[in-house]
């Protein structure tokens, strides 16, 4: 799905600094952004799921829970059939047996774990690309929105099965260095991706290249290098956090799919989306199985676009809020 | 405009030419299993391995297969043959693509109806208790996988193992030509399922539009001369609101001609996206080659569809 994200305009925040003191562009972003009371619930809820992924551990023992991996017959009736939640199982149990609750628990870190490092990955790229081809336009800039083009035209998702199908077998690809596993997954995400962040950083530093405050730093002097990170990537600060809060969901759902699909999180490693897999074969009988692991997802994703709603909202105060 | 259109058709072929040369160096370079060893069935012999390989064309340099595919692709519009069963992998993609384009075309009927409606609703009553429910809905919409919207649906509704037996469930897709009934009824919970998170980003975003497009100087100006607001609405709004729906749809229906993997997966519907897929497991590379070419095909041309009638609606875009 096409994500159109109007970045193209700027903040008009010079017109808002308000008292005496003088406020950077990051500042009167956070001040608005607090005033944001469903962005700073989704950023609150994000926060406390962080904390959960981290101590998963400790919540499972706390709890009481068995641990993800522990297979038991036991809670398997005559038939083999998963039994639903129970004081012992809260989420219930899969077909092996496993508690369902721990291994939302644990999917959790697989989740965030996956969709954070390949944001960040597919942002560094993109933000290199996109710079690198903005500010020496010509044939710089050719070479690489080509490049760029060649990769939109792909059929994304077949693109990231096959290279994840490869990936996965034996040693892995590139001699080694990506290896079977959750590498495999986040390599691929952050391949795929990259292209339209740099697309957009692209237009965002055609258009600050032409700003005064360039030119002024350039008949002081100031080398390329000094131009680029001292004068044009503060600016591009914002929308890279709104950027990257707008496609860590759509990461999030993309690691999902291809665990869904067996090429993603391979087991016993708990992933949402392989949960979901598994339950194809059995939600018939055990909801508790589907309904779960797809309601940790549906929050998760649902918190990162309302927190990146809000944020873009910081940052573009004339578009209307869409909830 | 002609010679617009005419580079534009050339850029195609070369981003093409690029995509299917990249395909084919991932899949020689990463091989997802040993297409030969796999045809030769459960413990073959090494010779016989060896055969296969020779007859597949397989034991001959990378640039050498490379080719001789491009020559079948560009000369005799040959896609060449599965690894898998011999058969023609152009034959096998025409085959599946009347479940694909069912899939996708009817799912982009019922997102365009809700999501316009939904969205011109929702700007005009701003704020109403309609607006609010329906932009929670469709965040909704938005972040559920589409997969499991469909385990949910078919746990709900379908007419096997659903709590409320009403529509077929999975793996009941008939063609259109046995019997369009049954067509019709067999993909209606596919549609919605496909159609939920694209109607709820398109209502998102013709809201918006829509909200800024009547606070321009020419709205007032309608309503001032005295029209209808149900005319101001429909004839000056949504007209210059709804421009990139237009976009994003054609762009959204060029990239599920492709294949919607995820939804043909869950309601077991043949068609290119689980071919693909199918393919992948078994490094069909022929097979992968054709359907990454077809899908790229439908997004490249989608886009230079979307450009064109950008043009005729806007001459400013012409170069």
């Amino acid at each position: 799905m096409t994500s159109t994200i109007d970045l193209a305009r700027e903040s008009s925040s010079e017109a808002e600094v308000s008292g005496i003191a003088a406020r950077t562009p990051l500042e009167l972003f956070w001040r608005r952004l607090k005033q944001d009371r469903v962005a700073m619930a989704a950023l609150v809820f994000i926060l406390l799921l962080v904390a959960v992924a981290v101590l998963a551990p400790l919540l499972v023992k706390l709890t009481g829970q068995r641990p993800p991996n522990d297979q038991s017959t036991k809670f398997l009736d005559e038939f083999g059939t998963p039994t639903g939640p129970t004081s012992e199982n809260w989420f219930g149990v899969d077909p092996l047996g496993r508690s369902v609750f721990s291994r939302v628990l644990y999917g959790a870190r697989v989740s965030l774990e996956v969709a954070i490092i390949a944001t960040a990955a597919s942002v560094a790229v993109g933000v290199v690309v996109g710079m690198t081809a903005g500010f020496f336009r010509g044939f710089v800039d050719t070479v690489l929105s080509r490049l760029i083009d060649v990769l939109l035209a792909f059929p994304i998702l077949l693109l990231a099965l096959g290279l994840a199908a490869a990936c996965s077998l034996g040693n892995g690809c590139l001699g080694g260095l990506i290896k079977p596993g959750l590498t495999v997954v986040i390599f691929v995400i952050a391949f795929v991706n990259w292209t339209y962040i740099a697309r957009i950083i692209r237009g965002q530093v055609l258009s600050l290249r032409e700003k005064e405050f360039v030119e002024a730093a350039r008949s002081l002097g100031a080398s390329n290098g000094r131009i680029i990170f001292r004068e044009i990537l503060p600016n591009l600060v914002a929308p890279i956090i709104v950027y990257s809060t707008l496609v860590i969901p759509q990461n999030i759902l993309f690691e999902a799919a291809l665990s869904f699909l067996g090429v993603g999180v391979q087991p016993p490693n708990p992933s949402w989306g392989a949960m979901l897999a598994d339950a194809t074969e059995i939600f018939d009988t055990a909801w508790w199985y589907m309904v779960f692991p797809g309601v940790a997802l549906l929050l998760t994703v649902l918190a990162f676009n309302l927190l990146g709603d809000g944020l873009q909202d910081a940052l573009n105060p004339r578009v209307e809020r869409s909830t | 405009m002609t010679t617009y259109i005419i580079r534009r058709l050339l850029w195609v072929i070369v981003l093409l030419f690029f995509v299917s040369f990249i395909t084919f160096m991932i899949f020689y370079l990463f091989p997802s299993a040993d297409p030969a060893a796999l045809r030769a069935g459960r413990q073959p012999n090494p010779e016989l391995v060896e055969q296969i390989r020779h007859q597949l064309g397989l034991d001959k340099p990378w640039y050498v297969q490379y080719v001789d595919y491009m020559k079948g692709v560009f000369l005799h519009f040959d896609l060449g043959y599965s690894y898998q069963n011999n058969i023609s992998v152009k034959t096998q993609i025409f085959q599946r693509l009347p479940a694909t384009i069912s899939l996708a075309l009817g799912a982009a009927v019922v997102w365009l109806v809700i999501g316009i409606a939904v969205g011109t609703i929702s700007a005009v009553r701003r704020r109403s208790l309609f607006d609010r429910v329906s932009m929670t809905g469709a965040l909704v919409g938005i972040s559920a996988p589409v997969y499991w919207l469909g385990l949910l649906a078919l746990y709900l509704f379908a007419n096997d193992i659903g709590r409320f037996k009403i529509f077929p469930g999975s793996g009941s897709y008939v063609p259109i030509s046995q019997d369009p009934a049954k067509w019709f009824t067999s993909l209606i919970v596919p549609w919605f399922v496909l159609a939920a998170a694209f109607a709820a980003f398109y209502a998102r975003l013709l809201r918006s539009n829509l909200i800024d497009v009547m606070s321009e100087d020419y709205i007032r100006t309608a309503r001032a001369k005295g029209l209808s607001e149900r005319r101001v609405v429909l004839r000056h709004g949504i007209r210059s609101a709804i421009t990139p729906i237009v976009t994003a749809a054609g762009l959204d229906i060029g990239i599920l001609l492709g294949g919607a993997i995820l939804t043909e997966s869950v309601f077991n519907i043949p068609g290119i996206g689980r071919l693909a897929f199918d393919s992948i497991q078994n490094s069909d590379l022929p097979m992968i080659q054709g359907t990454v070419l077809f899908g790229a095909f439908f997004i490249v041309m989608a886009n230079l569809i979307v450009d064109i009638l950008y043009a005729f609606i806007d001459p400013r875009v012409r170069y």
